[in-house]
Parts: C-alpha cells; structure tokens; sequence
C-alpha cells in the first residue's frame, strides 16, 4: 500500500509525519503547479470549485510516482466538499487511474467506523503508537505554523527584498526532514535561528490585515496566487484566521489543547450575525473578522474559491461588520486566473486605502 | 513649460497626459491598446511631442492601468500606480468634495468610496465582465453601428425594453430575441443601459453607500445612455468631468507630483524611449515544478527586466521597483 493525500499548503509535513511514524508507505504529490491544475480542469467538471481541480491534479501526479491509495478528509454538508472523495475517486477510475479510496468523515453509526478507517491504514500497529504518530504529527504542524507566523512579521520589515522567503523554505525544510520527536526539537531550535536571523528594518511603518475565509484557499498559497506572500511585500504584516495546527486541534482533538484559538472563539463572535453553521468556514469567517476588528487590525482580506456557498453568505453578511467596526474588507476570490496582476492591483489599492485612513485618523486625532 | 506626464495603459486603450506644474492639462491623447503596449506607449509619447512647445521640461512621470509595469520600466516611471489610487487622486482634484465614483473602462468596472477626501471603500468586478466597455463595444458593432452614437441612438427610446443584466451571454440572447420580435433599436439600446446599470450596482455596487456628488468616469461616460441609466437608477446628479477617459492619467501625472517633490528629480527617460528598441519575450522556468512563465524586457538587446517567477530567482536580479510579481 503507497499512501498519497491532496496538497493544502503545508498539510504534507504534518501528514507525512505522522504516517511515516507508523511506517506506512507515503508518496507526497509534486507541489500543486499549472501542471496540477490543468490536469484537473481537463478531468473535473467545470462547475465544481477549484480545490476539487486541484485535488484531481495532485492524485493523478501522484499515481505516476506509484500511489495506489488515497487518503481524503470527507464531511456531510451543506459545503460541496463532502462529496468530492467519491466524486474524485469516480473520475479516477472513469479514467483508468484504479485506487484504494479511504475517506475520513464523521461516522455514520458507530465511531468504530472511524477505528476502522485509521485500523485499515495502520496495519497492527498498537493505538498507543496511532496516538503517538498524531502526535508527532501535531508537533509538526505546530512547528510549521510558528515558522509561518514568524514569516508573516517578518517580510513587511525585511531589509532585502526576497530574504524571509528564503529563510522560510530553509526552516521548512528542517522540519520536514526532522524523523523524530528528539529531532524535531532540534529542528525547531534551528528553524527558529534561522528566521530570526533575517535582518530588518524596525522603523517601518507596518499595518496589520486579517485574512481570512474558505480553509483551502487560505491554507494552499498556489490557490491563492500567494496573497499572503504580496500583502507582505506592500508592507502589511498578516494574520490567518486558520493555521494547521489549530484545525487540528478543532477538528480531531475536538478542541481539547487548551490555549490556542478554537472555532468556538469565532462562531461566538459571530452570534450578532450569524448563529447558524451555514457550511464549510462561512461562521468562521464572519466570526474572525469580528474577532481582528476587536484587536485593532487595520483591515480584512477574505478569500474563497469561485461558487464557494459558505464564503458568499459570509461574504454579504462582512458588509455589517465593516461598517459596525470601521473595518475596510476585501474580497478576492479565486479560481482557475493564474496572472496576478488584478489581485496585485486590489492589494496595492486597499493598502494605499488604509495607510490614508490611518493618517487621516492620526491627523485627526493630533 | 514645465510639467508631469501621466500614462494610463488599459487593457482596451492607453492614454497619455500632460499637465502643467499648476495641475492643468495641456495634452490628453487616447490610443487603442491592441495588445502592444510598448508600441502605442511609444506611439502615444511621439504624437504628445509634437503637440507640445519645444523646450519643454517632464518634471515626472507616473504609470497606472494593467500595463503600468510594463510601462513605467519602458519610460523610467517615477510612481507605478494601481488605478484606483489614480482614480481616486485626479477625481478629488476635478470634483472637490466628490464622494462616489463610478468607474467604467474597457475591462473592469469599479466603484470607490471617498469620504472627507479619502478613499474609505472601493470594490472592482472580479469575476464577470458584462457591462464593461469591451461588451458595449462588440454589441455596438453586431448592431452595425459606431459606439460613438450608441448613447445618441438609446436617448431617443420612449419605452425601453427588458434586458437580462446578469450576464453578457444572456444580455445578448435577450438582445437578439427582443430584436427579432420587433423592438426597436432605441428601445434595445436604452433596456440595454438599464439592464448594465442595474448589474453594476448589484455586483460592483453592492453594500455601498452612493451619497452625492457621484462621477462617473471613464470610456463608458461617454455613452450619454448610461449616464441617464445612472441618473433613473441613483435618482441622483451624475457628473461628467471634462477629461473623463483620461482620468487614470490624469491621477498619475498628480502622482508622480507628489513623489518628484520628494525625491527631487525624475527617472524619466526622455521622449527618445520612442527611437528605443524594446523587446518583450517569456520562457518557461524549469527551476521546479511551478514552471513559471517568467517574461523579460530588453532595451536595445540588453535585459532590463524580468518578472513572473514565484521564487525570485530571475526577478531579484533586478532592482526592487522594477519588479512586478
């Protein structure tokens, strides 16, 4: 059995982790590039969203380098997304790519069903070893995140243009290759050097912007056209309102790792507006723009895939919370558009919109 | 006579500015982009020439529209602004107190916000095109008739006639099938404009506050049919300012202003950028798998440019402002 999973920015190493861990054989897909994405508008229908695309993509990539199962979060609904692992694994097989599907969702009678799933993958490794693995999984996507977090500070202030990246790809890889809890500890003590070694400026003026919306689209930067990446360039510092580790903790720990922000927090802050689970993050994401207007942020950036339901509710309902709160937002959805011109000049525009609100509101008040 | 030039190159047109140091404009050319557009920058810098005094002195120049990389690397731009920022600048400066603007150019339609003199909202349409001026355009010549007149010819209508707006596939449909039963073209024209209106403001419009003075601006402020579109929809003042298609250029020259006064002097590289031989090309990067289109820029066969690459890896071998991705 040669394991393999879709991309979702850095999914893979917190993934690969915790199954290497339990010697399961895991092929990652190449990186999700315009080969990924043509192979799955070629296969998907045209009305579905990108991740699906995406998803295709990555399956189909990885088949060449010899996968032969899939493991693929599933779901019940109202977000498309619930069904796309029989979807993808109908069009795989329609087109002569024969795989061994195992999907993750909520059990349907008994959580046994899950056991069974994770049993299926495991082999007869002890459940003391499965628990171990995920959490050196974990760990993995708490590394991850904090080196992402430092990025995010980092780049609006870097003195040469280009060096948080490098050092990014640098502490990443650190962590990827870390093969145990000792390493990993290491590792981080390393990628930490590393990303506080690149050299700012501290005297620049730098705002903060919120982005939030639809989890894939936030999470994978190839599905993004790298947003996070050009907000850093025009001298905004970001906060994402979902990281790995803290989805995972939401969703497989069931919110048991006290101290980091849970769903809970968001659709809490979200009640004014929305008391409903509509669907994929759409609570969230009105939650979470509540939430970065309360801590002062400077503006909102929300991004979701083309056709994406849960977003659009969110997304006629931010109105309100902009106005409520003085807090500019914008929207950008995403689909198949690879040039990055008009996502640049939306970006450079609603940063120009705040730095003169914040000049104005400083004039103002002096 | 001393002064800033302003280059706005859009996906359908390029337009060329020159404004005195007082801020009044002198020369404004409009261009049809036709997908080249270092050849009509350079066309549109030639005829300017000509129309101006010699001795003439450009203190600053500054780009904007989806070409302004391409073309503030080109002329040796002093500021490389996005169009909305442009927008914003050469409105409050020709409408004092303007507090909505309404912006309908070739490809993108968008609305910004102003309150007290600043830009507190804008949005752009993101993902349809309909009612931009490229659909008005292609209608315009399926009917056989200049675009120039599609405003005169749709004033004339007494009862316009419904017209799907949600999209230019059906808007179309609807268009032909009210046409084969007979409506007249006025009316067409007329239900036309509502029916774009009415998509403008549900898509690029929505959730915003419209106060007064409102400006509409760009291509389609010409067409005298969807200014009254504008008017029965708003039910209120529509200004038109005099260099309406020009205002993106005009934004930048105002732009560069206000950067030149801080650094001094210009990076313009003079009207001979027009005898220059530049030369764009892409290749693939194979570096790794995102296999980026990377393009560059050659000036007289040296590369003065490169943009496209995630990585940096080609980019960076550039100075910082003449990067583009």
């Amino acid at each position: 059995m040669r394991v393999t999973f879709p991309h979702m920015g850095n999914l893979y190493i917190c993934l690969k982790a915790m199954l290497q861990y339990l010697g399961v054989d895991v092929v990652v897909p190449p990186p999700s590039s315009k080969k990924t994405l043509t192979l799955g508008v070629k296969y998907g229908p045209e009305f579905a969203c990108m991740p699906l695309k995406l998803n295709l993509g990555n399956f189909i990539e990885a088949y060449g380098l010899g996968a032969d199962t899939i493991i693929m979060a599933g779901g019940c609904g109202p977000c498309r997304f619930g069904y796309y692992a029989q979807i993808e694994y109908a069009i795989l097989k329609d087109i002569g790519y024969e795989f061994q599907l195992i999907v993750i969702e909520p059990p349907e009678r008994h959580i046994s069903e899950l056991f069974n799933k994770i049993r299926h993958i495991t082999g007869n490794r002890s459940w003391w070893q499965v628990i171990q693995a995920i959490r050196f999984g974990y760990q993995k996507a708490r590394a991850v995140d904090e080196i992402e977090m430092a990025a995010f500070k980092i780049r609006p202030r870097e003195l040469v243009f280009g060096a948080t990246d490098i050092a990014y790809r640098s502490a990443l890889s650190l962590i990827d290759s870390a093969s145990s809890p000792n390493e990993l500890d290491r590792a981080k003590k390393r990628a930490g050097v590393i990303m506080a070694g690149v050299v700012l400026d501290e005297s620049r003026p730098v705002l903060k912007i919120g982005l939030t919306g639809e989890i894939f689209t936030l999470l994978e930067p190839y599905s993004n056209l790298d947003v996070e990446r050009h907000i850093g360039y025009l001298g905004a510092e970001v906060d994402r309102s979902i990281y790995l580790s803290e989805w995972v903790n939401d969703h497989l720990f069931l919110g048991m790792l006290k101290g980091l922000r849970s769903r809970k927090d968001a659709c809490s802050a979200a009640s004014p507006y929305l008391r409903h689970f509509v669907g994929g993050h759409g609570q969230e994401t009105v939650g979470s723009a509540v939430n970065y207007a309360r801590a002062g942020f400077d503006g909102l950036v929300q991004v979701f895939p083309f056709t994406c339901m849960p977003e659009i509710v969110a997304e006629s309902i931010l109105p309100e919370v902009s106005t409520e709160y003085g807090i500019p937002i914008l929207t950008l959805i995403m689909d198949e558009h690879t040039g990055k011109t008009g996502i640049i000049t939306r970006l450079e525009a609603f940063i120009d919109l705040l730095e003169r609100k914040k000049e104005f509101r400083r004039h103002a008040f002096s | 006579m001393k002064g800033y030039l302003g280059i706005d190159v859009g996906s359908v047109s390029t337009k060329i500015v020159f404004m005195d140091e007082s801020g009044v404009i002198h020369e404004a050319i409009y261009l049809r982009t036709q997908g080249i557009p270092i050849a009509t920058v350079q066309k549109g810098l030639t005829e300017l020439k000509k129309r101006l005094p010699s001795g003439l002195k450009v203190r600053g120049v500054g780009t904007t529209g989806s070409g302004r990389y391409l073309a503030g690397i080109v002329v040796g731009a002093d500021t490389v602004k996005n169009e909305i920022t442009a927008h914003a600048v050469a409105s409050s400066l020709q409408v004092p107190g303007v507090q909505t603007i309404i912006e309908i150019g070739g490809q993108d339609s968008k609305i910004i916000i102003l309150r007290n003199g600043v830009v507190s909202d804008f949005a752009m349409n993101t993902v349809c095109a309909a009612g931009t001026g490229s659909f008005l355009d292609q209608q315009a010549a399926r009917l056989n008739i200049p675009v120039e007149k599609f405003g005169e010819i749709a004033l004339r209508s007494q009862s316009p006639v419904r017209i799907a707006g949600r999209c230019a596939v059906f808007a179309e449909s609807d268009m032909i099938h009210k046409q084969q039963m007979g409506c007249g073209l006025s009316d067409i024209l007329a239900g036309l404009c509502d029916a774009l209106v009415r998509n403008y403001l549900n898509n690029v419009g929505k959730g915003k506050e419209i106060l007064a003075p409102v400006v509409f601006q760009g291509g389609v402020a010409a067409n005298a049919g969807m200014i009254n579109a504008f008017k029965k929809a708003l039910g209120l003042a529509i200004q038109v300012p005099p260099y309406f298609d020009v205002m993106g250029a005009v934004g930048a020259a105002l732009l560069s202003r206000e950067t030149v006064s801080r650094t001094g002097s210009s990076r313009f590289k003079g009207f001979g950028v027009t005898d220059t031989e530049f030369k764009t090309g892409s290749f693939e990067c194979s570096g790794c798998s995102n296999l980026c289109e990377v393009v560059q820029l050659a000036e007289d066969g040296n590369i003065i440019a490169r943009w496209g690459d995630r990585c940096g890896k080609w980019s960076n071998a550039f100075a910082e402002q003449e990067k583009i991705s």
